[in-house]
C-alpha cells in the first residue's frame, strides 16, 4: 500500500459518508454495553429505515461519560444524547433534520470544553472494528511517511523532540528510551505494548484498545522501525474481552492490508505483532515481570540493570511502551514533535488520559493538556461531588500513589508536581472520594492488593505489606497504639527503600501520603475508636474508651 | 531430537482445540500461558489431567507448570458452579460499596469468595477491577457486566438463579 492508495481508501470512505445527511454515532464501549447500546444501535437503524431518514448509524468506541451512558452522538450536528433506550430510538430518529430531543439533550459543555484530544481523537468518531474508518482520519499516513521518507534516526529524534514521556506512570523520556534500544546491536530485537492495566481504577488503555486499536498498531509499527525490531508483543489483560477482540481484528485487518507482515508497503521493512494475555497478576505491569510472563514464566521480577532495552525478550534488546505512548506515535509524526511539545506544561508535554471515577458526578475517562489544575478536572469537567457530600481526597497512581487533600488542588498535573506531594502520576487513575470514606480504610484496601500481588521474591515487600496490613487492619478495628503507629511509618520506610521492584518500593504511597495529610483521621482510630465516616467496624465501642 | 507429543488425554473434542494452541506456537515453551488459557475456556478449569498433558506436551516441567498455575489468580483449580457471580473490588467499586455487596452475597450464599454453593448452582468471585468504573459498583452475572448495582439487583439475580 502507497500513500496514495492510502488517500484513495480514505477518500472513498469520505464519499460514503457523505452520502448521508447524517451520521448517528452509538457508543459500544464497555460501559454503554452494558447498558444494551448493541440493542440501541440495532433499534435505532430499523426506525431510520422505516422513517426513511437518510442518515448511517454507526458502532463506535468510548465517548468518555460513562456517567451518562448508552450516548449518542448526532453528527454533523455534533448533539450529544444522554441515557437513550431502546424505546427513544423513534424519537432520535425523527428529530433528524429537525428539532433535537431536548429531554435526551446532554449539555455539559464544560466537560467537553476543557478537553484537548490527541489519544482519542477518533474514540467516538469511527467504528473500532473498521480500519477503512481509520485510515480515513489519517490512520496509517504517520507510518507510509516513515517508512518513505524518515529514516530511524529521525524518527527517534522527532518522538525526542516531542517531549514526550512514558504514559505507564513513570514518566521516562520515550526518546531516550528508543535511543537506547535502537544503539543497542543484536540482529533480533522485540517491541512489546504494556496493556497490563492492572491498576485498579484505571481503564484508559482498555479504552484505547476498544476505540482505537489500530493506532496501537501504528504507533508499535513506527516504534519498531525506530529501533530496529521486528517482532512485536501486545500485553493485554484477560479481562478486557471486548479490548481483546478488537485488537485482534484490528491486526488481522492490517495484516491484510498488508500494513503488518513482511516487507511492508513495498520496503524492505518487516513488521508482525502478536497479542499475549495476561492472567491477573498486578505485578506483570513490572516490564521484567511482564517479560517472564510473555515467556510463560511466573511472573517475577528481575533485577535492574540489565535493562530489558539491552537484555530483554529472550534476552534480546526490548523496547516496553505503555499503551498511551504508543497511541501519541502517530500524531506526534504527522504532526511534528514541537507541536506536541507545546501542549502541556514545562516538563511534561502533551496531554493525559484520566479514568475519572469515584464519588464524582461526570465519571468516565477525560484527556486534559498537562498542567492543568487538579481542582478544575474535579470541579469543572468531573463536575463536582454529588449529593452534597464534601470533597475529601482525590488518589492518583492506584495502589503505587497517594492522596491529594483539597487544599493541594491548585497544583498543575505533572510528573514532577505529583511526585513532590507524595503521590505520582500514574497510568491515569483518579479516585475521588468525599466525606464517607475513611482514609485509614482506604489504606488499608491499598495494602491488602499489595499484599496480595506481591509475587513473593523479595522479602521487604512480602513480608513487609503483610505487616503493614495487620497494623492498619488493628488500628481500623480500635485495637491500635501509638505503638502501632511508630512501627508503621518506620516499616513503610524500610518497604520503600529495600524492595526489589516499583510494586514493593511504592507500596507504602498510599500509606505514606494519608499520614501526611489525614494524620488527624490515624489518630481518632487510635485515641478515640472513632471513625468519622462510619467506615470502620470499631470493636472497641467508643463509650467505653470516653 | 524431537519427541512426539503424548496423546489426547480422552477423545473430547475439546483436548483438539487445546491442542490446536499449542500446535500454532509450534509447541514452543512460552506458549505454555497461552495453552492454559486455552484449557481454561474450553473446560472452565484446570484439573490435575489438563496441567500434567499440557506440561508434557509443552515439555515444561511439571512442578513449573503447577508454579505458573497457581501464580496467575486468573487460572481456577476448581470446577466452577453452573452460575457465577462476579464483584469488582477494585478501588472505584470499593468507594462505592462493593464490600457490602460482597458481603451480602456471602451471607445469602453461606460461602465465602472464591467457593461455589454446596449443589454446584453458584459461584461466588471477586475480580480486581474490570475497567468499567465509570459504572462503579460492577457486577458480572455470568459474564453479563451490571453497572451501578444495588445490592437489591445482586439479590435478585441470586434468587433467579437459584429458582431456575
Amino acid at each position: 500500500m502507497t500513500i496514495e492508495e492510502l488517500e484513495q481508501v480514505a477518500e472513498s470512505v469520505r464519499r460514503e459518508n457523505a452520502k448521508y445527511d447524517h451520521e448517528i454515532n452509538v457508543c459500544m464501549g464497555t460501559g454503554c454495553l452494558s447498558q444494551h447500546s448493541d440493542q440501541l444501535k440495532d433499534a435505532l437503524a430499523a426506525e431510520v429505515a422505516k422513517q426513511g431518514k437518510n442518515a448511517m448509524v454507526r458502532r463506535t468506541g468510548c465517548m468518555g461519560l460513562c456517567a451518562a451512558g448508552p450516548l449518542v452522538l448526532v453528527d454533523p450536528q455534533e448533539i450529544l444524547y444522554q441515557h437513550v433506550k431502546t424505546e427513544n430510538a423513534a424519537a432520535v430518529a425523527a428529530s433528524l433534520g429537525a428539532e433535537p430531543v431536548a429531554e435526551l439533550q446532554c449539555n455539559l459543555r464544560d466537560h467537553f470544553d476543557q478537553q484537548v484530544h490527541i489519544v482519542l481523537e477518533n474514540s467516538g468518531h469511527i467504528d473500532p472494528e473498521k480500519i477503512d474508518d481509520y485510515i480515513s482520519r489519517d490512520g496509517y499516513k504517520a507510518l507510509l511517511t516513515v517508512l518513505t521518507e524518515m529514516t530511524p534516526n529521525g524518527v527517534i529524534h522527532r518522538v525526542t523532540e516531542s517531549g514526550l514521556r512514558g504514559r505507564g506512570g513513570g514518566g521516562y523520556p520515550t526518546g531516550l528510551k528508543w535511543s537506547t534500544v535502537a544503539k543497542a546491536k543484536s540482529d533480533v530485537k522485540y517491541v512489546i505494548c504494556n496493556g497490563d492495566e492492572g491498576d485498579p481504577g484505571a481503564f484508559m488503555d482498555r479504552s484505547v484498545l476498544e476505540s482505537d486499536p489500530q493506532r496501537v498498531v501504528e504507533g508499535m509499527a513506527i516504534a519498531a522501525y525506530a529501533v530496529g525490531a521486528s517482532k512485536g508483543f501486545v500485553y493485554v489483560r484477560a479481562e478486557y474481552p471486548l479490548a481483546v477482540s478488537r485488537l485482534t481484528a484490528a491486526i488481522r485487518d492490517a495484516r491484510r492490508r498488508g500494513l503488518l507482515g513482511n516487507d511492508i508497503c513495498g520496503t524492505p521493512f518487516s513488521f508482525d505483532v502478536e497479542i499475549r494475555l495476561g492472567a491477573g497478576a498486578f505485578v506483570c505491569g513490572e516490564e521484567t515481570a511482564l517479560i517472564a510472563s510473555i515467556e510463560g514464566r511466573r511472573g517475577t521480577p528481575e533485577p535492574r540493570p540489565p535493562y530489558p532495552a539491552v537484555s530483554g525478550l529472550w534476552g534480546k534488546p526490548t523496547l516496553i511502551n505503555n499503551v498511551e505512548t504508543f497511541a501519541n506515535i502517530a500524531p506526534i509524526i504527522r504532526n511534528g514533535g514541537r507541536w506536541f511539545a507545546s501542549i502541556g506544561s514545562e516538563r511534561s508535554k502533551g496531554t493525559k488520559v484520566f479514568a475519572l471515577t469515584g464519588k464524582i458526578t461526570n465519571t468516565g475517562l477525560v484527556e486534559v493538556p498537562m498542567g492543568i489544575k487538579l481542582r478544575e478536572i474535579i470541579e469543572v469537567i468531573g463536575g463536582g461531588v454529588p449529593g452534597g457530600h464534601k470533597f475529601k481526597a482525590v488518589q492518583t497512581g492506584g495502589p503505587s500513589g497517594g492522596c491529594i487533600p483539597e487544599e493541594l488542588l491548585d497544583i498543575g498535573v505533572s510528573y514532577d508536581a505529583l511526585l513532590k506531594i507524595g503521590s505520582i502520576m500514574g497510568s491515569g487513575g483518579m479516585i475521588v472520594m468525599d466525606d464517607t470514606s475513611c482514609m485509614v480504610n482506604v489504606a488499608r484496601f491499598f495494602v491488602e492488593f499489595c499484599k496480595t500481588e506481591s509475587c513473593g521474591k523479595c522479602v521487604p515487600c512480602r513480608a513487609g505489606t503483610a505487616q503493614m496490613f495487620t497494623l492498619l487492619s488493628r488500628i481500623c478495628d480500635g485495637t491500635g497504639t501509638m505503638h502501632d503507629l511508630e512501627l508503621l511509618e518506620d516499616l513503610c520506610v524500610t518497604v520503600k527503600e529495600t524492595s526489589l521492584c516499583g510494586l514493593g518500593q511504592t507500596a507504602p504511597n498510599p500509606v505514606l501520603s494519608t499520614l501526611k495529610y489525614f494524620r488527624n483521621e490515624y489518630m481518632e482510630h487510635i485515641v478515640d475508636k472513632r471513625c468519622a465516616a462510619g467506615v470502620c467496624n470499631m470493636q472497641v465501642p467508643a463509650e467505653v474508651v470516653a | 531430537m524431537s519427541l512426539a507429543p503424548p496423546q489426547l488425554p480422552s477423545d473430547d473434542k475439546r483436548w483438539k482445540i487445546v491442542n490446536g494452541t499449542m500446535r500454532k506456537n509450534g509447541f514452543a515453551r512460552h506458549a505454555l500461558i497461552e495453552t492454559l488459557h486455552t484449557v481454561q475456556s474450553s473446560f472452565g478449569y484446570l484439573d490435575d489431567d489438563s496441567i500434567r498433558f499440557v506440561a508434557r506436551s509443552l515439555r515444561v516441567p511439571l512442578s513449573q507448570a503447577y508454579g505458573v498455575v497457581t501464580f496467575y489468580h486468573y487460572f481456577s483449580l476448581k470446577p466452577p458452579g453452573k452460575h457465577t457471580c462476579t464483584i469488582c473490588t477494585g478501588t472505584a467499586c470499593y468507594i462505592k460499596g462493593s464490600d457490602k455487596l460482597l458481603a451480602a452475597a456471602e451471607r445469602h450464599l453461606r460461602i465465602a469468595q472464591g467457593e461455589t454453593t454446596q449443589d454446584g448452582e453458584i459461584s461466588l468471585m471477586t475480580a480486581r477491577c474490570v475497567g468499567a468504573c465509570g459504572r462503579a459498583p460492577v457486577m458480572l452475572a455470568d459474564g453479563e457486566l451490571h453497572g451501578l448495582v444495588s445490592s437489591d439487583e445482586m439479590m435478585a439475580q441470586l434468587e433467579r438463579w437459584a429458582v431456575k
